[in-house]
């Protein structure tokens, strides 16, 4: 299965990863805060996950490792 | 199975960037860094960090770092590259460094083909100082020293970086490109790769011109502040090489 982890203590909330989601399934959680006092990026649903790794292209903050079902594509 | 296809690079140091939160500054440190581990020159690179939000990026990058005045980096790392031309040199800078107080000294060491790499992020404002105008602030943009939005009558005309460097002789490979898309930063990502090459021949002077975002001095969100640079400035500053098309660099 493809997968993201976002390291919550160094997400800032930009939302440029939801933003750039082709699956739509990252969201800004708004019932979390991090000790930096931002709400962290999360993934509703990773069994939809392609691991195309769009959001740690575009993540300005380093936050984000992608796995990827089969490897490179 | 799985397998990892995007891992932090060990070309950062791994500490926490201080930039708002959406500021592109983090993606482009990233490409640099990302690029210097995977040419496997992180060993004998010199990087040369401005004055502007990204003063202290030296803290950031897991290469040798100096911090030259402002504007002139590109003097630092004349001496730098030519007491030791077997080290990769780079500067980074901002529009406020490059194009405003260090505008004598990036022309010069281009003109002189001085066979260094600069990263120049193009943002259209002064981000450090809170929001004032830059030389490259478009026409009709407000900013806190164009409150009614730049004229060219008032505060003159943008400076177009790229287009007028590449003029110079020196000055063997100057491309514009933006990193607002994953498709423009994978492009961006290329052209970091192609400067180095380029220096790595010892061919002469490289720079690539990257169009950044400044959500907090812009006034927009982060996703709308993407948006702001294919809606205006990439119609002032359009996207390409201006030259050095012809370098092949292979793989």
């Amino acid at each position: 299965m493809s997968r993201i982890e976002i390291d919550q203590d160094r997400c800032k909330g930009c939302g440029l990863c939801v933003h750039v989601c082709p699956r739509k399934i990252i969201v800004l959680q708004q019932d979390k805060l991090n000790a930096r006092g931002f709400h962290p990026a999360g993934v509703t649903d990773m069994s939809r996950c392609i691991g195309c790794a769009f959001c740690a292209t575009i993540c300005p903050d380093s936050c984000i490792e992608v796995w990827r079902e089969g490897g490179k594509a | 199975m799985e397998e990892k296809v995007f891992s932090r690079t060990r070309g950062l140091t791994g500490k926490p960037f201080h930039y708002c939160p959406g500021c592109t500054h983090g993606i482009i440190h990233r490409l640099i860094a990302e690029t210097l581990s995977e040419m496997d020159i992180l060993d004998v690179t010199i990087g040369v960090s401005p004055v502007g939000c990204t003063y202290n990026n030296y803290e950031y990058f897991a290469c040798d770092m100096v911090q030259a005045a402002h504007g002139r980096a590109p003097a630092v790392a004349t001496g730098i590259k030519r007491v030791h031309p077997d080290s990769m040199v780079f500067t980074y800078q901002g529009d406020g460094d490059l194009a405003a107080i260090g505008t004598a000294e990036i022309v010069h060491a281009a003109a002189r083909g001085e066979k260094i790499c600069t990263f120049f992020v193009n943002n259209a404002v002064y981000g450090m100082t809170s929001g004032q105008m830059a030389p490259t602030t478009l026409l009709g943009q407000k900013t806190t020293t164009s409150p009614l939005g730049r004229s060219a009558a008032v505060q003159g005309y943008p400076i177009n970086v790229s287009e007028m460097l590449a003029t110079l002789q020196g000055a063997v490979y100057i491309e514009r490109v933006a990193v607002n898309s994953v498709r423009n930063i994978n492009r961006a990502k290329q052209a970091i790769r192609k400067a180095f090459k380029v220096q790595q021949a010892n061919l002469g002077f490289a720079m690539v011109e990257i169009l950044s975002t400044c959500p907090t001095n812009w006034g927009k969100d982060p996703v709308s502040a993407l948006k702001w640079i294919d809606e205006a400035m990439v119609k002032q500053y359009p996207l390409g090489v201006f030259r050095g098309q012809e370098i092949e660099v292979g793989d």
